[in-house]
């Protein structure tokens, strides 16, 4: 019989620091039960990278297990540092849409492509939240927020699409709203070898919902409810019909070698021809 | 690694140097993007890591390259970068993110003429106030400064050892000049090669950060539950984000170790300078026609004192203090438009007259004629 869940195990006990209502927490617990589910009863064995802002602080310093919370953007490539020299040890990234995909974007794109076998966690209010309320990246087209005070006037970048298509061994993409979907999908990237990416649209109700016009954190699960699209049924409509809807689902699997297995065989080669 | 590093005589370039330096001291991952002056330090060591169970990996910017260093150091490795200008203005950040979470690593910049793009393959000494005061907030830099192929070799083991020791980043300041050339090295057997550690923690340690004396540091994986943030941190790696003390004490600390260190950190070479009334304070590249130039004022009968900065960062001004109570006149030659300059006058308090020699474009070294112009009346 296998232990019960004990959140304790897997918690330094020190308080997070998330608003009421934050989707961070969602997050939290849908991690912890996947890694649960997978058999690890705490997080030994474990590497948790974050850069800058609300995301950024799920596993630093709350998780019971080494983390590295590292400048804004580059959680990534520290994660590439650890992992190519301590190949054994899981690798986990988490961050916000602003962190991995605004200031970071550049380091996800080249992850995926090097397909490094490390897992990223990207929690996407759709809002740089820490700092405020800006706008983000991510931000759908024609919100109001504190620095586009009338209506925002750019196009959001689907990031998930982009890290599939850019090498991924796995992608997949869910909201708050899809809390069971979303633990399936950490279960399937922890256990996939190689870049795997799991992007979950939240709620971030003190800098997002109140400009955004939503009033409560129900109404806003309501709209990823009612906008939330599966792939499949997605692939059948036009881009007017998918304008402003959130496209989830599993987005790619691959089973490609990741850097490090092309990196071994490459070193396997070169001792062979240098002696 | 003895079959890639046999003792001997070597007519080596000063990036190669550096490689091979890096090597024997035990570095065992470089991370970098390339950027003349520096490439070749990076080629190198893309052969040779494989060699000795290393990785090397090509990043796709500065700000990657020194990030994946850092993750590295945390891994356990001896982990460097190689830069230049440019890559070196975008690293800024994450040094002080490496000073701040007591990260050791190396990075080493080839000074070229900046600012901005400049003149990429032309050698210069500009970066001197940057390596000391680059990122922001309060911090203290270790700088060295080597002048040979030979310092090429011997000061990037140094910087691997100071970084180990005080668990701090440690800036190896070269130029194009000292990285470019070839002249001959000697290589010490491995077995002398002084090789410093960072200090382990023992089963059950828990405080890793922000100690009066250098704190132990784990790394990632073994079961110690470190936590690791840039933020303002107690000891335990916990962040405060709003109190004072835990500020004050942190960042007391960080600067304390290195300047409580000082009298081990700082080297120089010294020349004549008993009694002289006029010493030449130079570093780089330019000790170079320095030295040449107090040899020819020797010849001419007249004696001229020479102090080489091995360290620029910490600055020894105690030792310039005691110079200018003795000299009249300091000269400062440097290929930049005044950056030690202003050290050398605050520290000489103006017991001496402080002479500025500069020169900056194309790469051009200070002649020694015209260091003798300024030195020989
Ligand atoms: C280099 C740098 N630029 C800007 C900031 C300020 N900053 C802190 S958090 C943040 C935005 C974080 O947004 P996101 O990653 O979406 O996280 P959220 O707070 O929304 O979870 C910004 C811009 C910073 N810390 N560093
Ligand atoms: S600001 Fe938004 S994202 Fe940050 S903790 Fe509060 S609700 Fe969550
Ligand atoms: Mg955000």
């Amino acid at each position: 019989m296998s232990p019960r869940f004990i959140i304790r195990n897997y918690l330094r006990g020190l308080k997070f620091p998330f608003c009421p209502g934050c989707g961070n927490f969602t997050v939290v617990n849908s991690f912890l039960r996947a890694v649960y589910e997978l058999g690890h009863y705490d997080l030994q064995g474990f590497v948790f990278c974050s850069g800058i802002g609300c995301a950024a602080w799920i596993p630093s310093p709350y998780f019971l297990a080494d983390s590295i919370h590292t400048p804004h953007g580059r959680s990534i490539p520290v994660a590439i540092g650890v992992k190519l020299f301590r190949p054994e040890l899981r690798v986990v990234v988490f961050g916000g849409d602003g962190d991995l995909a605004g200031i970071g974007l550049n380091h996800l794109l080249h992850a995926a492509r090097r397909n490094v076998d490390i897992n990223v966690i990207m929690v996407n209010n759709m809002v740089y939240g820490m700092t405020g309320g800006q706008v983000a990246p991510t931000t759908p087209f024609g919100t109001v927020t504190t620095t586009t005070p009338y209506r925002s006037f750019e196009r959001p970048l689907d990031v998930t699409r982009l890290v599939a298509t850019a090498g991924a061994n796995y992608a997949a993409k869910w909201t708050t709203a899809h809390p069971k979907q979303f633990k399936e999908s950490i279960k399937r990237a922890l256990q996939t070898r190689g870049f795997s990416f799991v992007e979950i649209v939240s709620q971030c109700p003190t800098a997002f919902g109140r400009r955004a016009g939503f009033k409560t954190v129900a109404e806003m699960l309501q709209w990823f409810k009612q906008n939330a699209i599966p792939k499949e049924k997605a692939e059948k409509m036009s881009l007017e019909e998918l304008e402003g809807k959130i496209i989830v689902g599993e987005f790619v699997f691959r089973t490609a070698p990741t850097l490090g297995d092309n990196l071994r065989q490459m070193l396997m080669e070169a001792r062979k021809t240098c002696g | 690694m003895e079959g890639l590093l046999k003792p001997g005589i070597y007519f080596w370039q000063g990036n190669e140097a550096c490689a091979y330096g890096a090597i024997a001291v035990g570095c065992r991952f470089f991370a970098g993007y390339p950027i003349t002056p520096s490439s070749e330090i990076a080629e190198h060591l893309a052969r040779l890591l494989p060699l000795v169970n290393g990785v090397f990996i090509q990043m796709e910017d500065e700000l990657a390259s020194l990030n994946a260093v850092i993750g590295a150091s945390w891994a356990g490795a001896k982990a460097m970068t190689a830069t230049s200008g440019p890559g070196f203005s975008l690293m800024q950040e994450s040094i002080g993110y490496a000073f701040m979470t007591e990260t050791p690593c190396v990075i080493a910049n080839v000074q070229r003429a900046g600012p901005s793009t400049g003149q990429a393959t032309k050698g210069a000494q500009g970066d001197v106030m940057q390596a000391r005061w680059g990122t922001h907030g309060d911090y203290n830099a270790i700088v060295l400064s080597p002048n040979s192929v030979q310092e090429m070799f011997e000061l990037t083991i140094r910087a691997f050892n100071l970084a180990e020791k005080y668990r701090t980043p440690v800036i190896l300041l070269a130029d194009e000049v000292v990285a470019h050339m070839r002249e001959k090295i000697s290589v010490p057997p491995i077995n002398e090669v002084q090789v410093v550690n960072r200090k382990e923690p023992k089963k059950g340690d828990r405080a890793f950060f922000a100690l009066e004396e250098v704190a132990p540091m784990p790394a990632v994986g073994e079961g110690f539950n470190v936590s690791v943030t840039g933020s303002t941190h107690d000891e335990y790696g916990v962040r405060f984000t709003a109190n004072p003390e835990v500020h004050r004490r942190l960042i007391g600390n960080l600067m304390n170790k290195i300047e409580s260190h000082k009298h081990e950190i700082v080297e120089l070479e010294t020349h004549n300078i008993d009694g002289c009334s006029t010493v030449i304070v130079c570093y780089g590249c330019t000790a170079r026609t320095a030295y040449e130039a107090v040899e020819e004022a020797e010849k001419r009968g007249v004696k001229v004192g020479y102090v080489r900065l091995k360290t620029l960062w910490p600055f020894p001004t105690e030792t310039i203090g005691e110079l200018a109570q003795q000299a009249e006149k300091i000269v400062v030659p440097e290929m930049n438009l005044r950056q030690i300059f202003y050290e050398v006058q605050r520290a000489a308090c103006g017991k001496a007259e402080v002479v500025a020699l500069n020169k900056v474009g194309g790469g051009e070294m200070i002649t020694p004629e015209e260091i003798l112009r300024g030195v020989v009346p």
